[in-house]
């Protein structure tokens, strides 16, 4: 490297970026790589001097050189040549030179394993140091390190900080959870173990980070939080801020699992029908109201209670996640409570702004009455970010209403003045949706705009014709004077855009300005020569479109414009002008189709729809990362619907007096101490309590169980009585369907079923994840339950470990990966314990060999258009009238396939997106709604075998109500 | 949470990259010099990115962006509030927060980094808790240190992080014990041409500096609390005292913290000091226009207005202006088509008065925008929204700390329109939608 060198000394910048990029992700642009060998040598010169430094015998040298080294990783270079350097003072006395030296040796420790060994033992030393800062940041230092080898030794320190005097040292054990558990996953179990006892820790230090540390390892285990949930709720407010965010946020989600739902059936609520969102169990909501009257839960309003004073906090993060709170738990008439403190975000840094104003976007198409009073709020400034602009507009768009309207349209009027002209241009759309939300400033609007036609700006004019045309199309009928005024006003105007719309607009309503078409086209048979081509196009246009309306006044002037246009300069309109001709004036060499123009030329076109860019986010939860970029980010954690019966509310009571005994018995009930006992025993089983629950169903809803898994089941079993089906307490973007892998007959004891959830496999990424759930059903102990031989002996399994003892009524959920290499065929293999094998099979379905993937509508267009033809399978199919909505079309189609939702600007496409797990191949699903319940579903992948299946099974969910 | 972080100067190029968890490649940021691209000013690139593995969240501050990297979701606000933080600490440590200062105290701002965050979540955020780990520079340090080979690292170990006050450390002595206040209040405005209020508000903020020794104890309480329509306080503020009783209880932080932020809105109460009378027009027959803007004092309650100041972010169509003003100076940016003219002092004997003409651009079409004014200013020893502190308690310490209250009234976004008058032929577009529908129902 160092001879390649000879090249000029490039500048730094460029070179250190490729040195040390190596093997990260590929990208648009890639830094040039001659660049990097010139800056290579620099580094390893000043390297050398710096060596030197750090070997000698003086602090002052050592710590001279680790500042240089500090410098050089902040600038991003590559100095990883001089960790045997580095790595000998890290049991320096000087605290500053320690501190760099751990600086440097988490950055590199990853890329020299061998040698970030050398450093373990003095941290392993300092655990055991009496101060504790040392322990902590020797905890700190450790967990740190990537190193895989020395994952046993991070669990031991782990487990040891858990259990440590200082609630300091607790907090970072909590923090180096997550980092044991992104270097090896494997160890999930055991960390699950330390987080339930860290769960109960009293110290407010701790509370925050051992709440991040479930949320990234075990966010499904919401059996862990029943016992702390009060004691986080009181917590709560002492907690430093960021801790509280990822508090709120974890319990805004358990809430809405553990409670009924507190927006009663036709409560004062609701102008624009809150329903739309939750409407798949509006139904069993109203059961349930009718039977008993709403109360809410003293623990649901202990969580609204403790949360409402840190709306006045200064941290912007911290209001805005009680806002969401409040929004997703609170009764409609408390909501308003969180208006103020949003507001008054708006006056943070830009960057707050955008977010908060997104999210106030969402609110206030749901609840206009919120956010009114406060609409000068929404003003915009001249100063504002063009982005700031658009979201305000959005805002005061949404909240207008007949009262406020007039001062809204002002406040519009000098926005279009603007100089920022995307910004004008969004205004004048602004002003069309306010048009056709509000009839009564409907004409008003209009009038405003056919004037903006004058305006010398061209964005302002195309994008007023462009929303004139769409309010025209909505209520042609009404709307004949504008169209004359338009032509009064043709003369003056001279944006050839503008003119070109009008005439498109005289064309499509000729017949209902029958006297002053004609005239128009009179005058531009005169000026026609010197027009511009799109005015021309559309001349053209008119006189065709009057030429089979009134033929009588217009044939003439009809044939001279197609004699002009035959000999035009420019072939577009030589073209459109022979094909015109041939398409409206009859002869013998025309054909049939002339007998269609009228039909051809005229047909009815659809009106534009206008409404709010915001109208589908409230499927994500207010104030996440997804709800900002509306596209379902990583790691998202969906919100469960209320459940339409509660889960036993015992379970989070303490027992205060016997802190020892955690998982005592609460009401006397044989039944439910059993279950108690296996939420703290790590496992989820269903089987066996599905079969004592089904013997009692009536007693549901005193059961104590609310592990998700177990819920579900309940659920299951009251079907008849409830009439609560599956979908409801799902997610509906991750739809746990639970197979049958074994049954317990046949297993001798053991059983187990199956899953996929739906995340991309961590061994492997041609694989799909499995969920097993192994349970033991016998009265006696399992041992070395494992997977044997499979068949195809070529399948590619990623078996888990070996489990070398199940306990009788115990049950453990396991993770494997098998590669299907796209196809449904099943894959075999054999489920042995140490006494018996049980051969089993796991078929997918096709819709599971698929994973997400995001695309713009621009992108997915692009895709479509190269999968045509064979790659293309289409059918129109029959939807339930249940399933018309979008919403449950987005549900029933991803229940169906692992497929991301594309957005979509038209109200009837729906696009899915997804690409296939091995392969890669793309595979794109659209359904367009036709009238009714019709529709026509289109498949485009190259795998056309699974195009037909999922198709198949996609007619199929769709066709179910 | 936070996976890692870029600073990235105006000229788009890299000067710092902090990772907390493995190392994500510069090459990321390609992502973000594409929205930077697209945005044409630094102001309007989206905060929130996506790109295919990774999403972007940034801020721009001080000319400079700080960028993260998220691999997962995240509470975007979460995300932007710690980068403010970041910022803040920043100027906390060095005065001003530009790429110039973090360069040369790159060693300290990553030690700082590396204290706050903890695998990418936040540990300590709090500047107290900071400035005992890493000592902020001076001179005198920095001179002793090069000397003596000393070290910017704290030896002692931080106490604050442990007690339930973790923004106060223990031990803190002074011999001279001090409390201030200074009570800033900033007026937002929208005013129109005919100086009627569209919208107003006050929005204040409570900074405070105490120095007391010990663990002391404060209650601070205002003549008229109900005023205050909107608080936010610094965690150290007691809720329940303050629904209960409208009192601010707390144990300060040492040094300089902002107690609390609030808000006053309702429209009667927000007094405007000034009142603007102005005319800006072009003429339709030859290139230039007329400027004449007068200020005068409203509703000062006696006070002095100061630092009086109006920049005029001119139609782009106008090459220059010529102007005189009978007090202060005014510069033309011809880049910017920024007018500033800095007034001073307002004498409400002698209004002062800008006029004289402008050139527009010969063969443009007139200029059909409408600038705003904005108007900066500066009332000492006035609240506008009338608060006063009325007493403060100290409980838990024995001695008598000297305390003082400070008020200082500024103008925020402070904005007038103008609508311009324009003698064109083509009168209908510049007329008011209520005139227009006049119009349309005769013409019809």
């Amino acid at each position: 490297m160092r001879n390649m060198s000879t090249a000029v000394l490039y500048n730094d910048q460029g070179g250190a970026e490729a040195a040390v990029e190596a093997g990260q992700e590929s990208t648009p642009t890639t830094s040039s790589s001659g660049a990097a060998f010139g800056l290579f040598s620099t580094d390893f010169k000043k390297n050398e001097d710096l060596k030197e430094m750090l070997e000698s015998n003086k602090e002052s040298l050592k710590l001279e050189a680790m500042k240089r080294v500090v410098g050089l990783i902040a600038k991003g270079k590559n100095s990883s040549e001089l960790f045997p350097a580095v790595v000998k003072n890290v049991a320096s006395k000087n605290i500053e030179l320690k501190k760099l030296v751990y600086v440097y040796l988490v950055r590199y420790a990853e890329e020299q394993q061998d040698l970030a060994l050398l450093s373990i033992s003095t941290f392993q030393r300092a655990l055991k140091d009496p101060n504790q800062f040392i322990r902590a940041s020797a905890l700190r230092v450790l967990s740190s390190i990537r190193v895989p080898i020395i994952v046993p030794i991070m669990m031991l320190a782990i487990k040891e900080a858990a259990a440590d005097l200082s609630p300091y040292v607790r907090k970072t054990s909590a923090h180096a959870i997550q980092k044991l558990y992104s270097l090896d996953p494997e160890q999930k179990e055991q960390l699950i173990e330390v987080i339930e006892k860290l769960l109960k820790d009293k110290s407010t230090l701790v509370a925050g980070s051992v709440v991040m540390a479930f949320e990234e390892v075990c966010p499904d285990r919401i059996d862990l939080i029943h016992k702390n949930y009060r004691k986080l709720c009181n917590l709560l407010v002492d907690v430093e801020e960021w801790g509280q965010v990822v508090i709120i946020s974890m319990l805004t989600r358990y809430a809405r699992t553990q409670f009924t739902s507190p927006w009663k059936e036709g409560a004062i609520f609701d102008e624009n029908n809150d329903k739309t969102f939750y409407e798949s169990d509006s139904e069993e909501k109203k059961e349930q109201t009718e039977a008993k009257p709403y109360i809410m839960d003293p623990d649901h309003r202990l969580l609204l209670r403790n949360t409402k004073p840190l709306l006045q906090s200064r941290n912007t993060a911290v209001v805005m996640s009680v806002a969401q709170l409040y929004w997703h738990l609170a009764p409609k008439h408390e909501v308003n409570i969180v208006t103020k403190s949003l507001v008054r975000l708006l006056r943070s840094h830009r960057e707050v702004q955008y977010i908060v104003l997104q999210n106030i976007a969402t609110m206030s198409i749901q609840r206009k009455g919120m956010f009114e009073p406060y609409m000068k709020s929404f003003y915009v400034r001249s100063t504002d970010a063009t982005h700031i602009k658009t979201l305000k507009l959005e805002i005061l768009t949404n909240l207008a209403n007949e009262a406020n309207i007039s001062t809204i349209l002002r406040e519009f009027q000098t926005y279009v003045k603007s100089q920022d002209k995307a910004f004008a241009a969004a205004t004048i759309q602004a002003i069309g949706r306010c048009a056709t939300n509000i009839s009564e400033v409907t004409d008003t609007c209009l009038n405003g705009l056919v004037l903006l036609l004058s305006n010398r700006d061209e964005t302002v004019v195309a994008e007023s014709v462009v929303v004139i045309k769409k309010l025209l199309q909505t209520q042609p009928t009404q709307h004949s004077e504008i169209i004359k005024h338009m032509a009064k006003l043709f003369d003056n105007i001279t944006v050839p855009m503008a003119r070109a719309s009008i005439l498109w607009l005289m064309g499509e309503y000729c017949e209902r300005v029958p006297k002053i078409a004609p005239d128009v086209l009179r005058k531009m048979a005169k000026t026609f020569t010197a027009e511009e081509d799109i005015v021309k196009l559309q001349t053209v246009n008119l006189a065709a479109k009057l030429y089979l309306t009134n033929s009588k006044q217009t044939k003439l002037l009809t044939q001279y414009i197609l004699n002009l246009g035959k000999y035009d300069q420019n072939y577009d309109i030589r073209d459109r002008t022979r094909f015109i001709r041939q398409l409206i004036v009859p002869n013998e060499k025309s054909g049939a189709l002339n007998k269609y123009a009228r039909r051809i030329l005229l047909a009815p076109k659809p009106a534009p729809v206008l409404e709010s860019a915001f109208k589908d986010r409230d499927r994500f939860q207010l104030g996440t990362l997804s709800h900002s970029l509306n596209v379902k980010a990583a790691g998202y954690q969906e919100l469960s619907d209320w459940p339409a019966v509660a889960p036993d509310q015992s379970v989070r009571n303490v027992e205060v007096i016997e802190p020892v005994k955690e998982w005592a018995p609460l009401v006397g009930k044989t039944k439910k101490s059993k279950s108690e006992d296996k939420f703290y025993s790590d496992d989820e089983d269903e089987k066996e309590e599905e079969g004592s629950e089904s013997s009692g169903s009536e007693d549901s809803s005193s059961s104590s169980s609310s592990d998700e898994g177990l819920f579900l089941s309940l659920f299951r079993d009251c079907g008849g009585l409830f009439r609560v089906s599956l979908q409801v307490t799902t997610p509906s973007f991750g739809p746990v369907k639970t197979y049958e892998l074994l049954h317990h007959m046949t297993g001798k004891g053991l059983s187990a079923k199956y899953h996929f959830p739906r995340q991309p496999c961590l061994y492997q990424p041609s694989m799909v994840a499995v969920q097993v759930i192994l349970t033991n059903s016998s009265d006696h102990s399992l041992e070395e339950i494992h997977i044997g031989d499979r068949s195809p002996a070529s399948l590619n399994i990623h078996c888990f470990n070996t489990i070398e003892r199940l306990e009788p009524e115990a049950s453990v959920t396991v993770s494997m990966g098998i590669d299907f290499s796209d196809s449904t065929q099943a894959a075999n293999f054999q489920l042995c314990t140490k006494e018996d094998q049980f051969s089993v099979s796991i078929q997918p379905a096709v819709g599971e060999l698929l994973m997400p993937s995001t695309m713009t509508e621009e992108d997915f267009s692009k895709e479509q258009g190269k999968l045509l033809g064979m790659n293309e399978t289409s059918a129109t199919i029959t939807m339930a009238t249940a399933n018309t909505s979008s919403q449950a079309i987005g549900k029933q189609v991803l229940s169906v396939a692992n497929v991301g939702v594309v957005s979509s600007s038209q109200n009837n496409v729906h696009r899915f997106a997804g690409r296939t797990v091995s392969s890669g191949a793309v595979v794109l699903v659209s359904l367009e709604q036709k009238e009714s319940c019709a529709a026509l579903l289109t498949i485009n992948t190259e795998k056309s075998v699974m195009a037909s299946m999922l198709l198949r099974d996609l007619k199929q969910a769709l066709a179910q109500a | 949470m936070i996976h890692s972080l870029f600073l990235i100067n105006h000229t788009g190029d890299i000067f710092l990259e902090k990772h907390w968890k493995s190392v994500i490649g510069r090459s990321v940021c390609d992502y973000f010099f594409e929205a930077r691209e697209k945005a044409v000013e630094p102001e309007n690139v989206p905060p929130v990115l996506q790109t295919p593995h990774h999403y972007l969240i940034s801020i721009y501050r001080g000319k400079l962006f700080f960028l993260s990297v998220i691999q997962t979701e995240v509470p975007p606000l979460f995300v932007i509030e710690f980068l403010h933080r970041v910022a803040d600490t920043i100027q906390d440590y060095f005065g001003e927060c530009s790429e110039g200062v973090i360069k040369d105290n790159v060693v300290t701002v990553y030690e700082l980094l590396e204290e706050m965050l903890d695998n990418g979540f936040p540990l300590a955020t709090e500047s107290n808790v900071l400035k005992e780990m890493i000592r902020p520079p001076t001179i005198l340090r920095s001179v002793v240190n090069t000397l003596t080979g000393a070290s910017n690292v704290g030896d002692t170990l931080p106490t604050g992080q442990l007690s339930n006050v973790p923004w106060r450390r223990v031990g803190v002595k002074y011999t001279n014990n001090e409390a201030y206040f200074d009570v800033i209040e900033e007026i937002d405005a929208i005013l129109d041409k005919s100086g009627t209020t569209v919208f107003a508000e006050i929005q204040g903020v409570i900074e405070a500096c105490v120095r007391l020794t010990g663990m002391p104890d404060l209650t601070l309480s205002f003549m008229n609390p109900r005023l205050l329509d909107d608080v936010s306080f610094h965690p150290c503020v007691r809720f329940k005292r303050w629904e209960s009783e409208r009192v601010l209880s707390f144990i300060p932080p040492d040094g300089n913290f902002t107690l609390m932020n609030y808000h006053v809105s309702s429209q009667n109460l927000v007094a405007i000091p000034v009142y603007v009378k102005q005319s800006i027009s072009f003429f339709e027959t030859g290139p230039c226009g007329r400027l004449d803007i007068t200020i005068g004092p409203k509703q000062t309650m006696g006070k002095t207005v100061e630092g009086l100041m109006v920049t005029i972010h001119m139609p782009k169509a106008v090459l220059s202006a010529n102007l005189t003003a009978t007090q202060g100076t005014y510069t033309y940016d011809l880049a910017t088509k920024v007018l500033v003219w800095d007034i001073g002092k307002l004498n409400p004997q002698k209004l002062p008065n800008l006029k004289g003409s402008l050139t527009t651009q010969a063969g443009t079409p007139k200029p059909e925008d409408n600038p705003s004014l904005n108007i900066d200013l500066k009332i000492q020893q006035l609240a506008i929204s009338g608060l006063k502190v009325s007493r403060l308690d100290m409980y838990g310490e024995k001695y008598k700390p000297f305390k003082g209250v400070k008020y200082l009234t500024k103008a925020g976004k402070f904005q007038i329109y103008i609508y311009m008058f324009i003698f064109l032929e083509n009168l209908m577009s510049y007329l008011l939608f209520e005139w227009l529908q006049c119009v349309l129902k005769h013409s019809i």
